[in-house]
Order: structure tokens, then sequence, then C-alpha cells
């Protein structure tokens, strides 16, 4: 059997009066591309904080490679993981070169190849000395990406990512994610609620509700039709406006 | 515009006292404040008791808080066999330090729970330990409005120092003090400019501290660092050891013109000796006797009835022969004190009115006073009101006055002079019942007791033989007009002399 690169075992969480995962077990293969989608509350942001242990599960248990994420100190096991999330979160007072290298700096190991790592989320290499604060919103997010995969982290886990950017960079950005993903092997976790997205970047998608998992697919089989009701309506979403769209042309 | 140069030249010795305890005072309240605002910013638990507790010390008045430490430390030091100083620098450091808690506190938590969230989740995600945290993050990024909160302490810090001089710490606060006690308004002028600049001086380093680190310019910040520091050490410079292996003792004085006069003759014969001397001016009637008693100071005059009354808590009234003896054995066996000479006068509470009025009025006594009382006003020192002797006089005679406001002694004479008051508690030695031709009214119960100004020694002085040697030619040898023409010089409006010159005229008049 082959080992799962993530894998959540009889997961829970419960918050004061609500549960925001209820009994998840699923696993994720090396190397593939998962979004995680539902509407708000549907417990996808939580279940995909349990990896990096920014969220401890109430029940169950999370694995990376078949090793239980709780066994060591988490700061250890999140040098390991790259995150990226909608707020971004750059350290206002650090230059971009130091941000992107924190990762690296923390583990003590050799300093990041910054201007590699900003020609790879397509900035250009003069940006290293600029101060968050003299970036544009996607240029601070595609920082954000680079600063994730600094410490050459092989699992790169997004929280709503793209959320906060405009659509052509948005658009621009889950491309080049996409060939991020490709070209360094990556295992990668998308958290959206856009189904579009999901469906045209993910090799798989799995669709959450009221914290429970109630559609795993392949975005060929989804827009086939498989996946029950509720995936069903959020794919119905962006067909239908595409269909609007296309009738607009005539 | 002599006057004022002089004051000045008082500056650099209390300046540098005055920028070492409240340096002091900071450092301790930035050592304390740092653990405690971050702890704070974990748990709002913490931080609502510590806040309401710095609140809470703040709504203290600052002269009631250093004077509140001066019984602690007392009781404390009792308890743990003695050794705690009650009175100088460790009151006033743990006054002010209290005091500078609030705005550290306050600026602290509010600098790190001001931290985008998203910053600290991103420093989480990347892999930070709760301490690089702290200091990759959450420090770098608090410390522009935590300096902010340094800086507001800092100012606060330095003027509130300026108190200390009640509890017998030197500071910039002496000038001012005795400045208001003898109208000498060069010398509060010096001690105001003095602070005012010290506390603009760092108010300014300290803000460049902050701009620097808020536009992350690393040059002006430790620039600026660097020459606060610098420019801070150099204050102290009077301070910093000379090899001079003199002996230093200090000389006590309470607030008023007299005492400062006395405290001079007193340092001037102890210097002839081979002594270095320091004064403490300005101490309170309460704190001064244990003051001598605990070595803080090594000498002070102080007055027989204050004695009996205040330390003895005796309401009878021997003869002035009598108490004197008992207050000098009392003294010996509790305190380990010497009384070691009367001065020769008497500084005897005087109820006093103007002489026109009190003829008038038909008042020539206090039984007089008292039966007219219910249509007058008596003005009174800052303590008098609430002093034995006021309890025991009312006692003899049914006072009711119409109203009685305390006043500083100099305030006092003018609030008689401007008849917003009808009668005074004046002092028997005062040049100004004379020069102000004023009527004493006499006490045909005795109620008020003897009132002989003594010397009193500390424990560690009473065998030193040399100490006393100096000092035992002042025995007996004022007389009340000497002393009244000394005030007079001190307290007059007009060609106005310091305590210093008054006491050499002094010296000269009484033949030492």
């Amino acid at each position: 059997m082959q080992s799962s690169a993530i894998a959540w075992e009889q997961v829970s969480k419960h918050y004061a009066g609500t549960t925001a995962v209820d009994d998840v077990t699923l696993s994720i293969a090396p190397g593939s591309f998962v979004a995680l989608v539902g509407a708000s509350g549907s417990g996808k942001s939580t279940l995909l904080k349990m990896v990096n242990r920014l969220v401890e599960p109430s029940a169950g248990r999370v694995t990376i490679d078949g090793a239980d994420v709780a066994a060591g100190p988490a700061p250890a096991l999140r040098r390991r993981i790259g995150y990226v999330f909608q707020n971004i979160g750059l350290f206002p007072h650090l230059s971009v070169a130091e941000n992107i290298a924190i990762g690296p700096r923390l583990a003590s190991d050799p300093p990041a190849d910054v201007g590699g790592l900003l020609e790879r989320v397509e900035l250009p290499r003069a940006l290293a000395t600029r101060m968050p604060a003299e970036l544009s919103g996607g240029q601070r997010q595609r920082v954000g990406l680079a600063r994730a995969l600094a410490p050459g982290a092989k699992l790169l886990l997004l929280d709503e990512a793209f959320g906060a950017l405009d659509p052509v960079t948005r658009d621009a950005l889950g491309q080049r994610l996409r060939g991020l993903h490709d070209e360094l092997g990556l295992t990668t976790v998308l958290v959206t609620h856009d189904m579009a997205e999901a469906l045209l970047l993910a090799t798989r998608v799995v669709v959450m509700a009221a914290g429970r998992v109630v559609a795993d697919e392949t975005p060929a089989a989804l827009l086939h039709g498989a996946g029950g009701p509720e995936a069903q309506a959020l794919v119905g979403v962006p067909r239908a406006q595409a269909e609007r769209l296309a009738g607009m042309t005539v | 515009m002599s006057g004022f140069l002089d004051a000045l030249t008082r500056v650099p010795l209390l300046l540098a006292a005055h920028v070492l305890l409240a340096i002091s005072a900071l450092a301790l309240a930035v050592l304390i404040a740092t653990p405690l605002a971050i702890w704070s910013a974990r748990n709002p638990r913490v931080a609502r008791v510590a806040l309401g507790f710095a609140s809470l010390v703040q709504t203290i008045p600052s002269l009631a808080l250093l004077a509140l430490f001066f019984p602690l430390l007392l009781s404390l030091s009792a308890l743990v066999g003695g050794g705690i100083p009650a009175l100088g620098f460790l009151p006033s450091l743990l006054a002010l330090t209290l005091y500078a808690l609030l705005p550290l506190l306050r600026n602290g938590v509010a600098g790190i729970n001001g931290i985008d969230p998203a910053v600290i989740e991103a420093a989480d995600a990347v892999g930070m330990t709760p301490a690089q945290k702290l200091r990759l993050v959450e420090a770098p990024l608090a410390a522009p409005v935590a300096i902010a909160g340094l800086r507001t302490a800092a100012v606060w810090t330095i003027g509130a120092a300026t108190l200390s001089t009640t509890v017998g710490q030197p500071s910039l606060g002496d000038l001012i003090f005795a400045g208001l006690q003898t109208q000498s308004w060069s010398l509060v002028l010096a001690g105001c400019f003095a602070a005012a600049l010290l506390a603009l001086a760092v108010d300014a380093g300290v803000g460049l501290v902050e701009r620097g680190i808020a536009t992350r310019r690393q040059g002006l910040w430790i620039g600026a660092l660097v020459a606060l520091a610098m420019g801070l050490a150099a204050a102290t410079a009077p301070l910093w050891p000379r090899g001079d292996d003199r002996r230093t003792v200090v000389v006590g004085a309470k607030n008023f013109a007299e005492q400062y006069i006395l405290a001079r003759l007193i340092g001037e014969r102890l210097e002839h000796a081979g002594y270095r001397v320091e004064y403490r001016d300005g101490l309170g009637s309460a704190v001064i006797f244990g003051a001598v008693a605990q070595g803080a100071i090594d000498v002070y005059v102080d007055y027989a009835g204050t004695i009996w009354t205040n330390e003895m808590h005796r309401d009878d009234v021997p003869d002035r022969a009598a108490m004197l003896r008992a207050i000098g054995e009392w003294s010996a066996t509790t305190h380990g004190v010497r009384l070691l000479a009367s001065l020769g006068f008497e500084n005897a509470y005087a109820f006093a009115m103007k002489e026109g009025d009190a003829r008038a009025k038909g008042i020539a006594t206090l039984a007089d006073l008292a039966a007219q009382s219910p249509s007058l006003r008596l003005g009174s020192d800052l303590e008098f009101l609430e002093r034995p002797e006021w309890a025991a006089v009312k006692r003899a005679y049914p006072f009711r006055f119409a109203a009685t406001t305390p006043y500083s002694p100099t305030f006092m004479y003018q609030a008689l002079a401007s008849d917003r008051v009808d009668a005074i508690t004046a002092f028997s030695s005062d040049g100004r019942i004379a020069a102000e031709k004023l009527r004493v009214l006499t006490d045909p119960k005795h109620a008020i007791p003897g009132y002989d100004a003594i010397m009193l020694v500390a424990p560690d002085r009473a065998k030193d033989d040399r100490f006393l040697t100096a000092l035992r030619p002042l025995a007996g040898r004022i007389d009340v007009a000497a002393m009244r023409e000394a005030n007079l010089q001190v307290d007059r409006e007009a060609d106005k002399r310091t305590p210093d010159q008054a006491a050499r005229w002094l010296a000269t008049k009484i033949g030492l």
C-alpha cells in the first residue's frame, strides 16, 4: 500500500457549542494537488490547519508520511511545511529578502536563495530590498508563496490564499502555483470556496459541508455530474456563469 | 539675578542625584514592566490585575506615595532586624518605580496586542518558537508604542522625583522646597528650570530612539541611545567617587528658614572639624526623628515640645528643664539618639494677631481668643492642626474657630497681613513677629509645652568625640533675639539673605 503524504484519521474539532470538523477520515497521496472546497463554516480551513498544528484536533490524529504530527514540537513540524493564507502576514519590519529567508534562518539552515525564489514566483530580483508596505497585494502574496517555499518544503498548504486578490492577479498566481506544484513535485492542499478555481487547478476536489466530507472526486467526474447534490450545487455556479457569458457573445 | 546665579551653583550636585534616582527608578520599572506586559498581553486576566494595580498606584498622590514608604520600610526593617533604610534613596526609588509602571505596562500591552493577527499567525506558521516570535516579531513591532510609554514614564518620573526631597533624598526638589519656604523665587526657578530641561532632554532623546525604531533607521536610534546614555552618565559626574576619604556626615533640616540656617551653622562647624558635609533639607517633622534614629542623618535640631508630644506621646507639661532631662533619657534608651545640648532659645508655637486688631478686640490671652473664636479665622502651618499640641490647646481652651486653614509658614504670615485670617500659630523665634508688629497671646493655663531647640545626634555619632567636640560650643549660645534676626534675614521680602549667609552672620554674632 502506498503511504499517504497526509492522512486525517477520524479527526474532529469541537469549539464551545459547535463542531467545526466532524469525524473526518481522508488521505492524500504524495504529489497530488487537492482542493478542499466548501462554504464558509464548512470546516475546510480547520481541517487544513490541523496539518501544521495551527489547530489541534479534539479527537483523532493527523499523520504526514505516516508519522503523527503531534509527536514532536510544533515549530519543527511547521518549518517543514509551506503555509500561505489570505492575509499573507508578511513581517512589516523585515525586507522582502528577510521575509523570504526567515524559515531557513529559524532552522539555522544555509541561507535561502532569495533571488531564485523571487524568480520562481515571477517577481524581479530587485524587489528583494523593498519593504512589504511598498508592494502591491499580488506582489505580497507572491512573496508569501516564496517564503512558504524557501525552506524546501515538499508540502504546501494554502488557506484561501488568493481570496483577497483581483481576478486577473488571482488567475495568474493560480497558474503559477500549479506550475510550481509540477516543477517541484509538491503535495499541495488548497482551501478555497471558489469551485471554478478548484476545478481548474486541482487533480482532486474534496467538498466539505457542516464539518464532513460530502464529495471526493476528480474535476472531470464533478463536471460529469458526480459527487452528489452539495457538490453539484457548487459546480453549478461557475457552469451557469460560463453559459450566461457564452450566451452574451451571440 | 545674582540670587538665581547663586542658586544655579547648587544645581549640578542635585541634578546628579536627581538623574541617578530617576534613571534607577525607570530602569527598575522597565525591568518589572517588560515581563509583566508580555505576560499580560498573553493573558487577559493577568492584564486586568496588573493594569488595575498600576492604575490604583497612579491615583495615590505621589507625595503621599513617597511618605507611605517611610512607615512601610520602617516596619519592614524592624521585622528583619534592622538595616533597611526608611529614608532617602530607597523609598524614593520604590515610590517612583511604582509610579512609572502604568505607562510602561499600558503601552507595552497595547504595543503587543496592536500587532496584526496575520503577522502573528505567519510567525507561528513559519515555525517560530515562542521565544523567537517574541524576539523577531513581537518585540520589534511593539517597540515604538512601548517606547512612547517609556517617554511618558520618564517625564513623570523626572517630575515626581522633585518630591523625594520630602523623604530625605537629595533632588532638584531641594531647591524648589527651600525656595518655597523662604520665598526665594530664584531657588524655585533654578530647581524648576533644571528639572524641566532634564525632562525635555530625556523626552527628546527617547523620542529620537522611538522614531529611529519606528522608521527602521538603526543609525538614528542607536546614536540617540548612546547620546542619551552618555549625557545622563555625565550628569551624574558630581557623584562619582573622587578619592576623597574624609568621612561624610549628613545634617538634617525641616522645612523652614530657622532649620536651614541652623543646619548650615552646624555643617560649617563640622567642615572645620574635617568632615565632608551633606544636607538633607525639607524633612517633615514626622520623619526627621526616625531619620536620625536610623542614622540616615547624623545630626539635626528639633524642639523639646515636638519630641515630647509627637514622639513620646506625652500630654502633661512639666517645666522646661525637667522636660529636657526626660527627653534626653528617653531618646538615649529607646533609640540610642543623643540629646547633645540645647541651643539656648525656644521656638514655641505662639498664637499671634495683628497688634491693632488684638487691641480693638481686647484679646491678650488664649482664653480671650477662645471666647471670641466663633467669629474668628485661624491660619496655621501645614502640620499644626494635626499635632497633639493642638489637641492639648483645645482641651485647655474651648476654641471654635469659624475657619481653620493650614498654610506653608511664609504664606501664613501673608494671610494674616492680608486679613484672610485673624490669628495665626506663629513661632516664637520668628523674626517676623517683631517685624510685622504682631501681638503674641499668653498661655495662662500652660497648655503649650516648652520648645527649647535641641541638637539630636544619631547613635553612630553619639560617641564620636571629634564630632561632638565640634558641636558642643553651640550649647546655650544662641539667644532668641539673635535667632529671630537671622530668621528675618532669610524670610523678609527685601534684602533677602541665603541660609548660608544668615548662618555665617549668626556665627559671628554669637562669637564663634
